[in-house]
């Protein structure tokens, strides 16, 4: 069959193009350094690709809605095919995302993908985000990584803001007329923004033209931008673990990243698009067609946003309308306050890494992750924080809440007011306790082994439970976290008796520390002799 | 003229001036006097009075007062008018379970004879605007485009966009009008039920207000459609956003639990 000269096999044509690829992109040493690359097997660390997935979809679906949307303000008459409708006058904006949900083939499924996927989009980044902070995945060497994440929350929910402004509905028209609000609410720049952003007086005729391209290239830009980043950062600072036997600081334990990885995830987006969809060919999101087209003189009750701005407008209906009028100028707390606190809310929680750390002063590499009960502090920290969110978000559909549980608006929004104040302590005091019982819980289990059910009578009469070991494995993970001791600030005079000087900052810091490494914040983790002395005499306590 | 001028002191003649302004009425009276069954109707008329303000007597009076002037615990009715009445009983709304914030609508006890009856008397107390007919309401053939706009303009303040309620201040809420008959529709916008500030026709016409009926049926009643899928209640972002998180997120959750709990780790004997 072959040739006698044709001594050299042929390679196959895979190979071949893999080769003439190599020359070209070097693809072989690149593989070689990451295709083993492991990833550990936890759903919780599934949340990340649900964000990824379904931020890919989002960019798919969004692609396709370029094709037949007009960001455009001009007025049109409608004669589509929606009957309640035609004759109306309306944008060209709105015109065409009717035109999409009625007269595009595919348009409404692809346009109730797209605005479902975001929807999980952004409670896949608040939950994955929640992964992260409660387990401490956030400490060195993580930290940036940890402000790439929620700078794409945040960008995330103002791609989401643009986006469901763009039709140019009754409903987000009333939406950016409430942000047109705040920004007139800052002081001294807010009515030069406001008129720089809308091209001059609310609403202009610019402004969808230009959140168009604030939502379809800047923002998705910059995100998908962030997005790299925060990949190459995973991949670089490889994925962290729970502890367990045989995890370590220094190593990773879990499945290569080709094929078993490869396949899991690329099985996992398809689930994920194949979730969307059917939620948004079951589901309808946004029906704009039942909206009305925005007019500045029309507004509706039940007006929210969605529900990642919902807090937003939770701190706005909760506030209590204060101004204050100087020199002839207004200021209007009432909405600038909410804004500051909007901002500060979410600058707390990106800046915790931080300074966490500083309480620390733990300069070292994590990547074992921490049970939340055994860092009892900061997630008590984080329940109050998500806790003044809920309240705030209940806040924003105070209407809605009174409206179907029968209560009056005024109670629901009082019940809000203070519940910000008083529902992050609560849920601080109660968190933190519930991860102290726990870790009571942890020790009594490694020392005195598992409550197995089986009730003996002794002989003398007396009844005790059998309580069974825990094997080596459990023992492990109940013990291997690290307990820190609260930070010193030394004696207060030196050895001259001369009082010493210490810094303010130092003070807060020692004091700080005490609160989260002190006696009533942990509990001592058994030693490997408490263990000895109870388990070498009798099985029982 | 000079014959009737020199016999108008004719002893006869205050006679025949009497007769002759008799005719005269009685001619007139005939003339212009309603038929019999106009005298039927007005004793039916008053019949249904009487019949109403016994029934008043027994389920209105003790808070809108004997005469319906009103007492601390209802308003007067004088001049309210039968559409109020119409509305307020056959929604079940009146006579009200017990005060509160707002008179909710329950199930309707009355007949409507009765209900007209009791419509009479409170428009026998004075003048107000009358129930209206069915072509007055009746939503064909009314522009529900036009009615769109006049709904989103005038209603959707307190109602929503598609008329599915919202909440008013300290318990008072604008009701849900899904499936509301357009009669009642009609008379609540004519009259201002409770909280509702009242749309008389000088500022909604007829026409208008037949809009809006048409408008609600088409957009708000059981043959309206949802071309999305299903409508979570048609309230927006919050009922949308409940369902993301919990079918949305949970779902895909739940996905990725069976997913990783998948996995390609060698078995434990």
């Amino acid at each position: 069959m072959s040739t006698a000269n044709d001594d050299r096999r042929k390679a196959p044509a895979g190979e071949r193009v893999a080769d003439w690829a190599d020359g070209r992109l070097g693809i072989y040493s690149l593989a070689k350094a990451n295709m083993r690359k492991i990833f550990p097997d936890h759903w919780s660390f599934m949340l990340g690709e649900i964000c990824l997935y379904s931020f890919i979809i989002i960019i798919l679906t969004g692609v396709y809605l370029t094709l037949f949307f007009h960001p455009s303000m001009n007025e049109v008459e409608y004669h589509g095919s929606y009957v309640p409708l035609q004759g109306q006058l309306m944008s060209e904006a709105f015109a065409s995302t009717l035109d999409i949900s009625f007269d595009v083939r595919g348009g409404l499924l692809i346009r109730q993908i797209h605005h479902w996927a975001a929807i999980i989009f952004l409670a896949g980044m608040f939950v994955h985000m929640m992964r992260v902070f409660f387990t401490g995945a956030f400490r060195k060497p993580r930290e940036i990584n940890w402000l790439f994440g929620f700078l794409l929350f945040v960008l995330g929910m103002f791609t989401g803001f643009t986006g469901y402004s763009l039709p140019d509905d009754l409903l987000s028209g009333t939406g950016v007329r409430f942000t047109q609000g705040a920004i007139l609410a800052t002081p001294v720049v807010g009515t030069y923004i406001s008129m720089f952003l809308f091209g001059g007086e609310f609403p202009g005729g610019d402004f969808v033209a230009r959140f168009y391209s604030i939502h379809i290239l800047l923002l998705p830009g910059i995100m998908l931008g962030l997005v790299v980043g925060h990949l190459i950062l995973v991949f670089y600072h490889k994925h962290t673990q729970f502890a367990g036997p045989g995890r370590t600081n220094k190593n990773v334990v879990g499945m290569p990243l080709l094929p078993v990885y490869m396949a899991k995830a690329g099985g996992f987006f398809f689930l994920v698009f194949g979730f969307i969809a059917m939620l948004a060919a079951v589901a309808s999101i946004n029906p704009i067609w039942a909206l009305g087209p925005y007019r500045a003189d029309q507004v509706s009750t039940g007006a929210q946003p969605d529900w990642y701005m919902g807090f937003a407008e939770g701190l706005i209906r909760a506030m209590p309308g204060w101004e204050i009028n100087l020199w002839g100028h207004t200021l209007v707390l009432g909405v600038f306050i909410p804004l500051v606190l909007f901002g500060l809310f979410l600058g707390i929680i990106a800046l915790y890494p931080f300074i966490e750390s500083w309480i620390t002063g733990d300069k070292r590499e994590h990547h074992i992750l921490d049970r939340p009960r055994n860092a009892p502090t900061r997630t008590a920290f984080g329940v109050a924080w998500v806790t003044a969110y809920m309240i705030m978000l209940i806040g924003g559909g105070n209407d809605i809440v009174a409206t179907h549980f029968h209560l009056s608006i005024n109670a629901v929004t009082w019940f809000v007011r203070i519940g910000f104040f008083a529902g992050p302590v609560i849920a601080f005091v109660v968190t933190k306790r519930i991860c102290l019982g726990l870790q009571r819980r942890d020790k009594d289990k490694v020392l005195h082994g598992r409550e197995s059910g089986i009730i003996k009578r002794l002989p003398h009469g007396e009844f005790i439970e059998i309580h069974e070991p825990l094997s080596q494995e459990q023992l492990h993970v109940l013990t291997a976290h690290e307990q820190y001791q609260p930070a010193e600030i030394g004696p207060a005079v030196d050895e001259n008796g001369v009082e010493r000087k210490v810094k303010g900052s130092q003070k807060l810091r020692a004091k700080l520390s005490e609160a989260y490494y002190g006696d009533d914040s942990q509990i001592p983790k058994p030693t490997a002799e408490e263990y000895r002395e109870i388990t070498s005499g009798h099985g029982h306590h | 003229m000079k014959k009737l001028s020199a016999r108008r002191r004719h002893p006869l003649a205050a006679v025949v001036v009497l007769l002759i302004a008799l005719a005269a009425t009685g001619g007139l009276y005939t003339l212009f006097a309603p038929a019999d069954k106009a005298k039927a109707d007005e004793t039916a008329q008053s019949l249904a009075i009487d019949e109403g303000k016994k029934l008043y007597a027994v389920g209105c009076a003790s808070c809108h007062g004997t005469g319906g002037q009103g007492t601390t615990d209802g308003p007067s009715l004088v001049g309210v008018g039968a559409a109020a009445v119409d509305f307020q009983v056959a929604t079940g709304r009146m006579p009200a379970q017990q005060p509160g914030a707002q008179v909710p609508k329950k199930r309707n006890i009355y007949s409507q004879a009765e209900i007209d009856q009791l419509a009479a008397y409170i428009a026998s107390l004075g003048a107000g605007p009358s129930v209206p007919t069915e072509n007055q309401y009746n939503p064909e053939g009314a522009d529900i485009a036009e009615g769109g706009e006049l709904f989103r303009t005038n209603c959707a303040q307190c109602h929503n966009f598609t008329g599915k309620g919202g909440a008013l201040t300290t318990g008072k809420y604008a009701p849900t009008l899904e499936d509301v008959d357009p009669k009642h529709i009609y008379e609540a916008m004519q009259t201002g039920p409770q909280n509702m500030p009242s749309f008389p026709d000088t500022t909604l016409t007829e026409k208008n207000k037949k809009d809006i009926i048409a408008y609600l049926d088409a957009v708000n009643s059981d043959k309206s459609e949802s071309p999305g899928g299903l409508e979570l209640g048609g309230l927006g972002p919050v009922s949308e956003g409940l369902f993301g998180w919990i079918f949305g997120l949970g779902g895909l959750i739940a996905v990725a639990v069976w997913v990783a709990a998948r996995t390609a780790k060698a078995k434990k004997s």
